[in-house]
């Protein structure tokens, strides 16, 4: 049996069809995420074996079509021609037949061997439909088999018959023929014959569909011709116009919008023949939910709480994974404290590769998390929902009803992540608008900025903390929006993409769906973030580690500490001077450290930035600091309290241990600790004013994403746009910093 | 024939679909929904601030802008003087 070549089975439906259900009830969890041959758009596909024949499923991106107007159906339609599978199973709603059956119709015109499975048979019969399979099968010519997804009804007699048509002999592929009117079927005839003789690889696809294709001006087709049989192009071009000139006249319409017409007028004959009524329904339950949640006053609150709620769940569910992860990591770097000898090894391991992976994996339960929220809300068919409340909004930005949710996650209130967010920019169909989307969604509040600000707006705005960090929140949405609307403006014009969307019936999501969801994203996540962001955490803690001090300044270091030492030694216990010696001998390592970092590569670049940086009110220091944000964030804190030679322990150091106190609890002494003792140190500095602080916030909050998130653009945008996001946003951030701290200068407000 | 453009129509109002017009990537999408010539549209409702405008085509719930309502051209036969009087009002 090994000999038999496995059947390559595409599988497509419109979005909302259940696809999903079928393609997880084939495959199990067996499913492969990755770049399917020839395809650059990811792709899910499983294999599985049935009556000893082998059978690969790909699951084609969901659509309403075959155009070439979006990247899914473009990926749909280029994955059907390039790799040429045996068959394609449809999946159709059985509710909606017709509009489903256009999609059917685009394969059959292709060609393409199809068998279409009516899935949700149960709702169309109790929704009062009966459906005649036998006139169905002949009106398309197709084999038809009734299931429902969701619980696994027919697909045994679906894996039977997939069989069968792919074993057909002379599988070939025959494209339907049906008719456009007169007119345009004389056109159809004369141009069809022409390419037929023309220098167009028709291996691939029937000259009747490229014929069809070009009549409706589908770009992707018109430059094959224009490129492949110049010849071609210009003898059909005047047949071509004379028709669209004879359509606007006799039907004032243009000549693709009349195909598309003719084409659902061969679907609604069909419909009337084999689909009759028993009686009405209304989906009541649904629509009783739409009036309420979608009620023109209730629905801006209750998107508000629903949001509201995603925070909640996914900080209070992610909590306990998140400390345990933490906890895990501490222990792994006490092992290597107590285990390995002091040298550079040990700091590389203990700061670059632990703090790397940990870093990583430390988001990782977050993300979880906020993915089954979000899917439990694109599953429940309430994320459309939020699209239509607020397009009217982001529109004008230049954006699309369906970024709202990528802002949202990535900050949109304080605490969220940009790594989500721009993975959540998927449901975004034109590439135009989501660029903007992923460009902007790194300048919300994020989590990993708040450490920040929490200390900036403690130093210097005790008064109206609050207060200053809600306008910080509002200011990333002002940003962004105003952002998103200058690139649409300069860098990626375009026209809105037509914003035509369905509001699927409300369902229930169920547990698995969800479950597999969440796991599917998160695990994506781990694969890709998990690797290059362990090499770059290594990379910059080696430019903060390297070159270290000349050995006359170390020497002078070590018999500072060794003094200190001797004398800790010749105390008595308990006598009262051990604790200020103790005291001493923390604040020589501190000096020390402080001294590496000042003498280290990124030290050497903070100081080369520091012309530049004064005029925004940032020294050295802050630049080292800023560096090290790029690897993650939270980093900035805490590389800012090396340089200013602060320790987290130097706060708790001075009350009596606690040995009650959890491990995450002392974490977050620890860092309360530096908040705070930094915060002190800064507000006492000269150098820095209420002004510099604001400063540095903003640019905080606009400059390069975390290397996780750039990361991650990089895989959904390509490698091109998250160099332009990094260098883009720093500049971005540098200029308004620029405006800021000079203007208030001016102002005298520093 | 009352033919009005979709945008026009105010809530719970009912048409059929009489033409839709031009081509194009818009043209098609709505085409591709289902809104084609001699479907029976309602409309249900608007978002918060007035657009886009959600309606009812046949058992399924669709929503567009209102520039997309534009080219639709709705035949309200059947509706009564008061509903064009209305429209003819908010013009």
């Amino acid at each position: 049996m090994s000999e038999v070549k496995p059947i390559v089975v595409a599988l497509a439906g419109n979005p909302n069809a259940g696809k999903t259900s079928l393609f997880n009830r084939l495959t199990g969890l067996r499913a492969h995420v990755g770049n399917y041959p020839g395809v650059t758009v990811e792709q899910k596909w499983g294999q599985f074996e049935h009556k000893g024949r082998t059978i690969k499923v790909v699951d084609l991106p969901g659509t309403y079509s075959l155009n070439s107007y979006s990247l899914d159906e473009r990926v749909a339609r280029d994955f059907i021609i390039n790799e040429r599978p045996d068959l394609v199973v449809d999946v159709v709603d059985s509710s909606n037949l017709e509009r489903n059956l256009y999609l059917t119709l685009q394969f059959l015109e292709l060609g393409l061997p199809a068998i279409v499975t009516l899935n949700m048979m149960d709702m169309a019969e109790a929704k009062g439909l009966n459906i005649n399979l036998k006139k169905l099968e002949q009106g398309l010519g197709v084999t038809a088999v009734p299931i429902v997804a969701t619980q696994g009804k027919g697909v045994e007699v679906l894996l039977d018959r997939i069989i069968e048509v792919a074993s057909e002999p002379e599988a070939q592929w025959k494209p339907i023929k049906i008719s456009y009117g007169h007119d345009i079927d004389e056109a159809i005839k004369q141009i069809q014959s022409r390419v037929e003789s023309s220098t167009l690889p028709l291996d691939r696809m029937p000259a009747r569909w490229l014929t069809l294709k070009y009549l409706e001006s589908d770009p992707a087709v018109e430059k094959l011709i224009s490129a492949e049989a110049p010849a071609l192009s210009a003898s059909a071009a005047p047949i071509k116009t004379r028709l669209a000139g004879h359509l606007r006249t006799t039907l004032d319409d243009d000549l693709d919008g009349v195909m598309t017409d003719r084409r659902y007028g061969f679907l609604s004959g069909l419909n009337r023949q084999a689909v009759t009524r028993v009686r009405r329904d209304k989906r009541e339950i649904s629509d009783a939910i739409d009036r309420v949640l979608l009620n023109r006053l209730i629905a801006p609150f209750f998107f508000l709480a629903v949001v509201y709620g995603l925070y909640q769940f996914t900080f209070w569910a992610s909590e306990p994974a998140v400390g345990w992860l933490e906890s895990f990591f501490e222990f792994l770097g006490e092992t290597t404290e107590n285990n390995m000898a002091d040298g550079p090894l040990k700091n590389l391991i203990l700061e670059g590769l632990i703090g790397g992976v940990g870093g990583v994996l430390g988001f990782a339960p977050l993300i979880a998390f906020m993915f089954m929220g979000i899917s439990i809300l694109e599953d429940s068919g309430y994320m459309a929902r939020v699209a239509f409340i607020l397009d009217r909004i982001f529109r004008a930005f230049g954006l699309h009803g369906n970024s709202v949710m990528a802002l949202v996650v990535g900050g949109g209130i304080a605490g969220g992540c940009a790594i989500p967010g721009v993975m959540a920019t998927r449901t975004l169909r034109d590439p135009k608008e989501r660029i903007a989307t992923i460009l902007v969604t790194p300048f919300m509040t994020c989590g990993a900025k708040l450490p920040v600000f929490l200390m900036l707006v403690a130093a210097f705005f005790s008064e109206n903390q609050a207060l200053v960090m809600m306008g910080l929140t509002s200011f990333a949405w002002l940003i962004a929006l105003v952002s998103a609307k200058l690139l649409r403006t300069f860098l990626l014009p375009g026209e809105p993409a037509p914003f035509v969307l369905e509001l699927p019936p409300y369902r229930m999501p169920t547990v698995s769906g969800v479950l597999l969801h969440a796991w599917e994203r998160t695990w994506s996540y781990i694969k890709k973030a998990g690797t290059i962001i362990v090499a770059v955490t290594i990379v910059i803690w080696l430019m903060m580690t390297f070159p270290s001090l000349p050995e006359d300044r170390q020497a002078a270091f070590d018999e500072r500490a060794a003094a200190v030492e001797a004398l800790i030694a010749a105390e008595p216990e308990g006598s009262a001077a051990l604790a200020a010696l103790e005291e001493e001998k923390t604040a020589v390592k501190l000096e020390a450290d402080s001294a590496t970092l000042r003498n280290s590569l990124a030290g050497r670049l903070g100081s080369a930035l520091e012309p530049l940086s004064r005029l925004i009110g940032f020294d050295w220091r802050t630049n080292i600091a800023l560096v090290g944000g790029f690897a993650a964030k939270e980093v900035v804190l805490s590389t800012l309290g090396t340089s200013y030679a602060m320790s987290s322990d130097a706060g708790a150091a001075s009350q009596p241990d606690d040995d009650s106190a959890t491990p995450a609890e002392e974490e977050e002494d620890e860092e309360d600790a530096l908040i705070r003792s930094l915060g002190a140190k800064l507000a006492s500095d000269p150098a820095w004013s209420p002004l510099a602080a604001v400063s540095l916030m903003v640019f905080v909050l606009i400059y390069a994403p975390c290397f996780v998130t750039i990361v991650v653009i990089g895989k959904e945008i390509g490698a091109k746009w998250a160099v332009f996001s990094l260098l883009a946003s720093t500049v971005y951030a540098y200029l308004i910093c620029l405006v800021i701290f000079q203007g208030g200068q001016a102002l005298g407000l520093a | 024939m009352k033919l009005i453009s979709m945008r026009q129509m105010a809530k719970r109002q009912r048409g059929v679909v009489s033409r839709v017009r031009g081509g194009g990537e818009l043209g098609i999408r709505i085409r591709e929904m289902g809104l084609v010539p001699g479907a029976t549209v309602e409309i249900v409702g608007r978002a918060p601030l007035k657009d886009p405008v959600h309606i009812k085509l046949y058992d399924n719930n669709l929503t567009l802008r209102n520039n997309e309502a534009d080219h639709i051209l709705v035949d309200l036969a059947g509706d009564g003087e008061k509903d064009q009087a209305e429209v003819e009002a908010h013009e």
